[in-house]
């Protein structure tokens, strides 16, 4: 709304936005916890592009020889039975975890944040309908919902991500509905109807821009979940094909050699868990940053 | 009251069939006849099987009508408790699952009590303690209860419990009525993969919604007559704490529910969760179609007595 009164009044525009973002980082930043969870993702968004500079060994390539090693100078986390490196396979698998965490939020975000404007921004039937169809998908616990459209469709990466991203669209289209909800009542919506605009224009220019802050939150906080989700999916042996290097599966795969060698399947638990930490901590950051609700207290 | 249970029954109502339509509709829409998978993986020489064969075992399952007789069959058989027969076990669906179901949901309730019990105690205490040694434990333990994933505490706590320690066994399920010490023992590490979530996020909720409630000025006046802290906390400030936080339990079914899925796997516990793998691998649609069903009945009723709870725990909320 502050934007809006800027963009009539004119010289009010500059001032408000420096001191918005000024506010934005003093809170965000203010928690060490949250610079760290940053800190993370940073380190692995690099890891995941510089992966073949990185990794000591082909992740794929079994070596025999070298079956079950435990940690040396040469392999610093040890060797599994295939005498694959266990650090060259962790750092490709951050690739697996982000591409299916990044391209899942991006499709269930999309089709669940359209879904809910609409139902909120036209309420009757559409309201009816798009909410129905949500409530439908609620009963069934999103881990058991992935397993199943992606257990159905048959193994690989693709879809899990399209298992994921369906079992994920319920909590964009609730939030926002509710969103769509207060703002439609503001005068500014009348005033752009008064003038013309069309529904469309409305939904896309005044109502998703001011929905936004809580959305971003749900991302990122959903990007935690479903890399927890797709580990879950590979470890139970939905997902990746074999010499494919995943988190989750490499979990499954070193827990039949725990008496031997137990880093197999600690670190890349560890790895999971330490990036859906990361994850929740922006999350946290960014709420506490965004939420109007805490203005003026910070 | 009534109006608003009605309206909740008649809504809970129409989710159900809405939730079977679903679940009959997206397995058949999906790729992969059940039969010709079923018929591969006993003879191994599908090509053998002369075609005549096949279309008999189709009509014999029903698969050769159309799918909305084939639904309406369905359907109707649910009503009657019959969920069809399973391709793979070669055994009615709901054989298959009262042996499997009861031992689900023991674990299940064990998991719920713990989480009700640990997650809003904790919570309330570091609430209270806020700052003091109380809460700098609890509160990084939730934060550590929300990310671990669940399969990876239980190899973790097998690990050191079950391999180093020898204290617990490491896998398998016992009924309590044959051998109560060790179906205990064995469910130890179980319930608390399963409950760790919901602990922490109970925890998480109740802490914050304690916070909130204590600065209100009605806590400040219960101090102020000069009542005793147990007083002030457990009849004061509890039942208002305690709104947001019975959401969360409603939540806490289906996730339960969720991580039953991988706990069964880990620890080799034969539910529902575990058959429900084993079943979408071997591609056995009435089973699958039946446990989420039963699952998703489950979660349903489970949040409409939440629903309830909540309008008569804060009456604004039926007028809303």
């Amino acid at each position: 709304m502050a934007k809006d009164n800027a963009t009539i009044t004119g010289f009010l525009e500059a001032p408000p936005r420096l001191s918005e973002w000024h506010r934005f980082r003093r809170v965000f930043f203010s928690r060490k916890i949250v610079l760290f969870g940053m800190v993370i993702l940073v380190a692995l968004v690099l890891t995941a592009i510089f992966a073949n500079w990185l990794a000591p060994f082909d992740p794929y390539k079994p070596d025999m020889s070298s079956s079950l090693q435990q940690l040396s100078k040469e392999h610093l986390l040890g060797t599994d039975i295939f005498g694959r490196d266990t650090l060259s396979r962790l750092i490709y698998g951050s690739r697996t975890a982000l591409a299916v965490g990044f391209i899942s939020v991006g499709i269930a975000s999309v089709i669940g944040i359209l879904a809910g404007i609409m139902a909120g921004y036209f309420g009757g039937i559409t309201d009816i309908i798009i909410m129905r169809a949500i409530d439908t998908l609620m009963p069934f616990p999103m881990i058991v919902l992935a397993l199943i459209v992606a257990g159905l469709l048959g193994g690989g990466i693709h879809n899990v991500i399209i298992a994921l991203s369906i079992a994920t669209i319920p909590p964009y289209t609730r939030v926002t509905h509710g969103l769509a909800l207060s703002i439609k009542e503001n005068d500014y919506i009348l005033a752009q109807r008064s003038m013309g605009s069309s529904h469309l224009r409305i939904m896309m220019k005044h109502i998703l821009p001011n929905a936004f802050p809580p959305i971003i939150v749900l991302m990122t906080m959903m990007l935690g979940s479903l890399i927890l989700a797709e580990a879950g999916l590979s470890f139970l042996g939905i997902g990746i094909e074999p010499p494919g290097a995943a988190w989750g599966a490499m979990v499954n795969d070193g827990y039949k050699y725990l008496q031997e060698n137990p880093v197999l399947s600690f670190a890349p638990g560890l790895a999971i868990m330490l990036v859906v930490f990361a994850f929740n901590m922006v999350g946290d950051g960014l709420r506490d940053a965004l939420d109007p609700r805490l203005r003026g207290l910070l | 009251m009534t109006a608003f249970i009605i309206r909740r029954l008649l809504h809970g109502l129409v989710v159900l069939v809405l939730v079977t339509l679903l679940i009959f509709f997206a397995m058949r829409l999906l790729p992969g006849d059940p039969l010709l998978i079923y018929m591969a993986q006993k003879s191994q020489r599908l090509q053998d099987m002369p075609p005549q064969v096949i279309e008999q075992l189709r009509h014999e399952y029903g698969l050769d009508k159309p799918l909305p007789v084939q639904y309406a069959k369905w359907l109707s058989g649910v009503f009657r408790g019959d969920l069809g027969d399973s391709f793979f076990y070669r055994l009615s669906v709901v054989k298959l699952m009262r042996e499997r179901f009861p031992v689900t949901a023991y674990l299940g309730i064990l998991a719920l009590i713990v989480t009700i019990i640990v997650g809003i105690t904790s919570g309330m205490l570091a609430a209270v303690r806020r700052g003091k040694w109380v809460d700098n434990v609890v509160t990084p333990l939730t934060y550590i209860g929300v990310t671990i994933p669940v399969f990876w505490l239980g190899i973790l706590m097998i690990y050191v419990f079950g391999l180093k320690l020898n204290l617990l066994p490491i896998a398998g399920f016992t009924s309590p009525f044959v051998d109560f010490g060790l179906s205990t023992k064995q469910l130890i590490m179980p319930v608390i993969c399963e409950s760790i979530f919901g602990v922490a996020s109970n925890a998480r909720q109740m802490r914050s919604s304690m916070l909130e409630v204590i600065r209100q000025d009605y806590i400040r006046t219960a101090w102020a007559k000069g009542l005793r802290e147990r007083v002030v906390i457990f009849k004061h400030a509890m039942k208002n704490s305690l709104i947001p936080v019975i959401t969360l339990i409603g939540m806490g079914v289906s996730f339960i529910f969720g991580g039953s899925v991988l706990v069964e796997t880990v620890f080799a516990i034969p539910g529902i969760g575990r058959l429900l793998v084993a079943s979408i691998f071997n591609h056995d649609y009435l089973v699958v179609q039946g446990i989420t069903l039963i699952i998703a009945i489950a979660v349903l009723l489970i949040n409409l007595i939440v629903d309830i709870s909540y309008g008569w725990l804060d009456p604004r909320i039926r007028y809303g």
